[in-house]
């Protein structure tokens, strides 16, 4: 079975742009990845559109179908009416190179502003020990794919450009929440993550978990434990006390 | 053509869309779900607070309870006989009390992203453009004293005790009362909803590294977070038994409901 689909797509670089409208053949089984390509090999042959395993696991083909952050190689042309038309942009908060494809280097800067992995200078490598249950939190992590749709999406960023030099975004607040849940971290995560990250910008809306193509429970799982973790630190009265008398130290319990 | 090379000014700059969203599913209809239910739920709490028939015995009406006020509280009504403000106390008692639950829903993590969506509109919905010019979101004053969620949390397991306590009194004085059930079924909601918190998730054992060195903190965080992913349920279907009940007490005390088994 085959139908004519009509696409609407962001064509232009930089900036400036416009949407295109295009008929497009559609077969059976096909996602939005496969039309594009299409378009490309009929009747767009510059159409510009970053992809890679179209397995849903580089994170490569991120971009905004009927206004909605989806990997284009994991929506299911099925999803969608056959007189429907389906608008295809690039990510909003990024800025364009060409077409479909934006400029993610934004992430990559956040990424490095982030500390490693710091282990406690007494600990040897072949010393560390670790069960199951102690690093099962942050796996759930591990699953992301950086295709950076959480980023784009949180209005944080999305809808004000002028905070981006304070705020690393939900997939970078996640990286700072597994380091600092690791039994084997003792850099200062807590602090950081409020003062020089921007964990407080994050109004817990819970989009970032919403457009997450793994699944992963972002705001529940990573921010929402974060702003407890700074809450220990810096906002409740009684831990602070605490600390201040017994001298003792969050990192290694 | 033009390269677009990273040095390349035009190369800073995002897609022109001129559309606050592209989305064509009814993405308003979660911000204005939120707001008809909310506004419900404030209009019914502010009329309540000045009510006077909260009490019939031995129904507490929830919204009351504990009742601390000697000049407007019946000697039965009050928790082991505790009364600590005296006559010259005229106000509404739920007044004295309302603060600590209504300052648990309103910093509670769920409700905070509720009403920032559908009161706030910030945003409304996922890639649909917000409305302000600026945010700092939860970074400075004021949005910084959501932080106090915690205070709250353990003023809020109290309060869930005091009505588990109510529930019991009502058992005791009219087991085979529809009101007893209907304040024993809030009570578990209350509670269930209290233990879903991410704060007591926190505290149960989400602030340790190694969970292995605390097995029993470890399965009790188990236990919390699984009520703790029903919590946006939990939030919702309390906030209506909570309402239903105090409701339903008021309306027996008014005697507008008095079929023998009320
Ligand atoms: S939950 Fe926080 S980080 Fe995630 S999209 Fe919303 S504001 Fe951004
Ligand atoms: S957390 Fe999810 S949405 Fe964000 S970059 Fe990773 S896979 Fe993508
Ligand atoms: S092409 Fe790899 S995630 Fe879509």
């Amino acid at each position: 079975m085959s139908y004519k689909a009509k696409f609407r797509v962001w064509r232009g670089e930089g900036g400036e742009g416009r949407l295109e409208d295009f008929t497009v053949e559609v077969n059976d089984g096909e996602v939005v990845l496969d039309i594009i390509h299409r378009l490309q090999a009929t009747q767009a042959p510059d159409l510009a559109v970053r992809w890679n395993c179209k397995a849903g696991k580089c994170g490569s083909c991120s971009m905004e179908i009927n206004g909605k952050p989806r990997l284009g190689c994991m929506t299911r042309m099925s999803t969608f009416a056959e007189d429907e038309t389906i608008t295809v942009t690039p990510m909003r908060a990024f800025p364009v190179i060409k077409d479909l494809v934006t400029d993610v280097s934004f992430n990559y800067q956040k990424a490095r502003e982030i500390p490693s992995f710091t282990p406690p200078s007494d600990v040897k490598p072949g010393e560390y020990r670790m069960q199951q249950i102690d690093v099962e939190r942050s796996q759930e992590f591990r699953k992301c794919i950086e295709c950076f749709m959480c980023n784009n999406v949180c209005h944080v960023i999305r809808d004000h450009e002028e905070n981006k030099p304070a705020f690393a975004g939900p997939r970078f607040l996640m990286r700072i929440a597994e380091l600092d849940m690791h039994p084997y971290d003792v850099a200062d995560r807590k602090d950081a993550a409020q003062e020089e990250h921007g964990l407080g910008y994050c109004n817990i809306t819970k989009c970032c978990t919403e457009v997450c193509p793994e699944h992963i429970k972002i705001t529940d799982n990573a921010l929402i434990p974060m702003k407890e973790r700074v809450v220990d630190r810096r906002y409740d009265p009684l831990v602070w006390l605490g600390n201040k008398i017994f001298r003792r130290s969050d990192a290694k319990r | 053509m033009t390269q677009t090379t990273a040095e390349n000014t035009a190369r800073r700059q995002r897609a022109q869309i001129k559309e606050r969203t592209l989305r064509t599913d009814q993405w308003w209809r979660y911000p204005l779900v939120t707001f008809i239910i909310f506004m419900a739920f404030l209009i019914y709490a502010t009329w309540a607070i000045f009510d006077k028939s909260f009490f019939v015995s031995p129904y507490h009406a929830p919204f009351a309870s504990p009742c601390l006020a000697q000049a407007t509280c019946p000697e039965e009504a009050r928790l082991f006989g505790f009364a600590p403000f005296g006559d010259w106390y005229t106000l509404p008692p739920g007044l004295l009390i309302l603060g600590l639950p209504a300052g648990f829903r309103f910093t509670c993590y769920y409700y905070r992203k509720a009403y920032y969506r559908g009161f706030w509109l910030s945003p409304p919905a996922c890639a649909v453009g917000e409305p302000h010019r600026r945010y700092t979101g939860e970074s400075r004053f004021p949005l910084i004293l959501q932080n106090i969620h915690r205070y709250f949390f353990y003023a809020a397991i109290v309060i869930g005790l005091i009505l588990a306590i109510d529930a019991v009194k009502a058992l005791i004085g009219k087991p085979d009362g529809l009101g007893t059930w209907i304040l024993i079924i809030n009570a578990v909601f209350i509670n269930l909803y209290t233990l879903s918190c991410h704060s007591c998730r926190h505290i149960t054992a989400g602030r340790l590294n190694h969970f292995s060195r605390h097995p029993v903190r470890y399965r009790a965080w188990g236990f919390v977070s699984k009520l703790n992913a029903k919590h946006q349920e939990l939030a919702l279907i309390s906030m209506f038994t909570v309402m239903g009940a105090d409701l339903y007490v008021r309306l027996v005390a008014k005697g507008i409901i008095n079929f023998p088994f009320a």
